[in-house]
C-alpha cells in the first residue's frame, strides 16, 4: 500500500481539527512523523500551548496538571513511548483522570526496523494492561470521527482513551535519503 | 568536591516547608510522594494542595501541566532529590516552555529517604542547581538556611520567572503525617477550589 502525500495531509489534518473542536488547549508529545501536521498547527494557534517532551511519561503528568487547572489536554507520541509510560499511567487510575492520548503506530506493517517490533506489537495490550481504553484507526476517512469519540469519552464521561493510527496511515518509511 | 554536594544538609524540613507555605498563601502546590508531601500536609491541609502518593518522577511534569492552564496562579512544586532525579529531563521541558508562574522546591537530603536511605545521586557528585540551569532555568540557586524560606515565597507570589530552589535539609525523617491516599477524592477538591466540576 502507498499512502500519498494528500491523503496523509488529510487524515493528519482530521487529527487536529477533532483536537481542536474537543476544546484541547494544550498538547504535550514527543514527536513523530505521524504527527508532524498537528504538533506545527500547535504551536501556530494562541489558544493551544505545545509542550515538547523528553520522554513520553512527563506527558502523562503534564496533561494531568492540565486537567487538574481547567484544561483539556492531549498527548501525542509513538508506540515505543508507550512503554516508557506505564508505571506513570498508575497516576491516570488512581485519581481518575479524564486521558486522551493519540499513538502512531510502529513495528507492524511493512516494517523495515525490527527494534520497532517488540514494543509496536504489545502497544494494545501495555495500554489495556493499565486500564486504559484503545480505540484504532486503519482508514483516513476514519480518523477525524474516531479522535473526535475519543476526546467525548474522555473529557465528557471521564475515561482514559488511547487511539492508535495504524501503520497503514503513515506508509512505509522511505529508508533511501535523495 | 563542589561546594553544592550534599554533604550534611542543615535545613529542618518541616519548619522550611511550614514558613514557605505559609508565606505563599495563594500558591497551588503540588507535592512529590514520600516525606514531601507529608512535610506539606504537616504544614496544614488545603484544598489547593495536590499531593502524589505515586507516579515518581512526575510532580514538576504535573506542575508544569498546571502552570501552563492557570498562569494568574503560583504553582509551587515541592519534592525530594530522589523524585526529581527520576524525572530529571522534564527540567528541560520546564526550560523550554520557561512558565513565570512555576516554582520548583527540591528538598535534598542526598538520600532516599523512604526505602532505607541508601545514598542518592546527588551525595554521589549530581549538582541539582548546575543541572537545572543546564536545562535552561536560569534562576537556580542552592539554599543552606531556614531562614530564606521567605525569599523563596516571594518569588513563587511574584510570578517573575520559573524557579528552581535546592534546599539542602538534615538527613533526619520527622513523624509521618499522612495526607489523603484517595487521588479521586484530591484531585476533585482540588478542582473544586479553582471552581471546576469533576469532569
Amino acid at each position: 500500500m502507498t499512502t500519498t502525500t494528500t491523503e496523509a495531509h488529510a487524515w493528519q489534518q482530521a487529527v487536529f481539527d477533532a483536537l481542536k473542536a474537543g476544546g484541547v488547549r494544550q498538547i504535550a508529545y514527543v514527536p513523530d512523523a505521524g504527527h508532524s501536521y498537528a504538533i506545527r498547527q500547535a504551536q501556530q494557534d494562541p489558544d493551544i500551548t505545545d509542550v515538547v517532551l523528553t520522554t513520553e511519561e512527563e506527558g502523562v503528568a503534564v496533561v494531568s496538571g492540565a486537567w487538574l487547572g481547567g484544561q483539556r489536554a492531549a498527548l501525542l507520541m509513538q508506540s515505543s513511548g508507550v512503554g516508557n509510560c506505564v508505571n506513570m499511567f498508575s497516576l491516570l487510575r488512581s485519581c481518575n483522570f479524564p486521558f486522551l492520548t493519540l499513538v502512531t503506530m510502529r513495528g507492524e506493517y511493512a516494517e523495515f526496523n525490527p527494534w520497532q517490533g517488540p514494543m509496536g506489537k504489545t502497544t494494545q495490550q501495555a495500554l489495556e494492561l493499565m486500564g486504559i481504553t484503545v480505540l484504532r484507526a486503519s482508514n483516513p476517512e476514519e480518523v477525524g470521527e474516531i479522535v473526535s469519540a475519543a476526546a467525548d469519552s474522555a473529557f465528557l464521561a471521564g475515561e482514559q482513551v488511547a487511539v492508535l493510527l495504524s501503520q497503514t496511515l503513515i506508509g512505509r518509511k522511505k529508508w533511501e535519503r535523495n | 568536591m563542589s561546594t553544592t554536594l550534599n554533604a550534611s544538609g542543615a535545613v529542618d524540613r518541616r519548619a522550611f516547608v511550614s514558613q514557605l507555605i505559609a508565606a505563599s498563601p495563594d500558591a497551588l502546590i503540588v507535592s512529590g510522594l514520600g516525606s514531601p508531601s507529608y512535610d506539606v500536609f504537616a504544614a496544614g491541609d488545603r484544598d489547593q494542595n495536590f499531593y502524589l502518593w505515586g507516579a515518581m518522577g512526575g510532580a514538576v511534569a504535573l506542575g508544569l501541566g498546571l502552570a501552563l492552564a492557570q498562569p494568574d496562579r503560583p504553582v509551587l512544586v515541592i519534592t525530594g532529590d530522589g523524585e526529581q532525579l527520576m524525572g530529571v529531563g522534564t527540567l528541560g521541558t520546564v526550560g523550554a516552555k520557561q512558565p513565570r508562574n512555576l516554582t520548583i522546591v527540591v528538598l535534598d537530603n542526598g538520600h532516599f529517604g523512604e526505602t532505607g536511605m541508601q545514598r542518592s545521586h546527588t551525595s554521589l557528585g549530581t549538582d541539582l542547581v548546575a543541572v537545572a540551569q543546564g536545562f535552561g532555568i536560569k534562576d537556580a540557586f542552592a539554599v543552606r538556611e531556614a531562614g530564606r524560606a521567605g525569599e523563596v515565597a516571594e518569588r513563587v507570589m511574584a510570578r517573575r520567572g520559573v524557579a528552581f530552589a535546592q534546599v539542602f535539609i538534615k538527613p533526619d525523617e520527622p513523624p509521618r503525617a499522612l495526607p489523603p491516599r484517595d487521588g479521586v477524592y484530591v484531585k476533585n477538591r482540588f478542582r473544586a477550589a479553582l471552581g471546576f466540576s469533576t469532569f
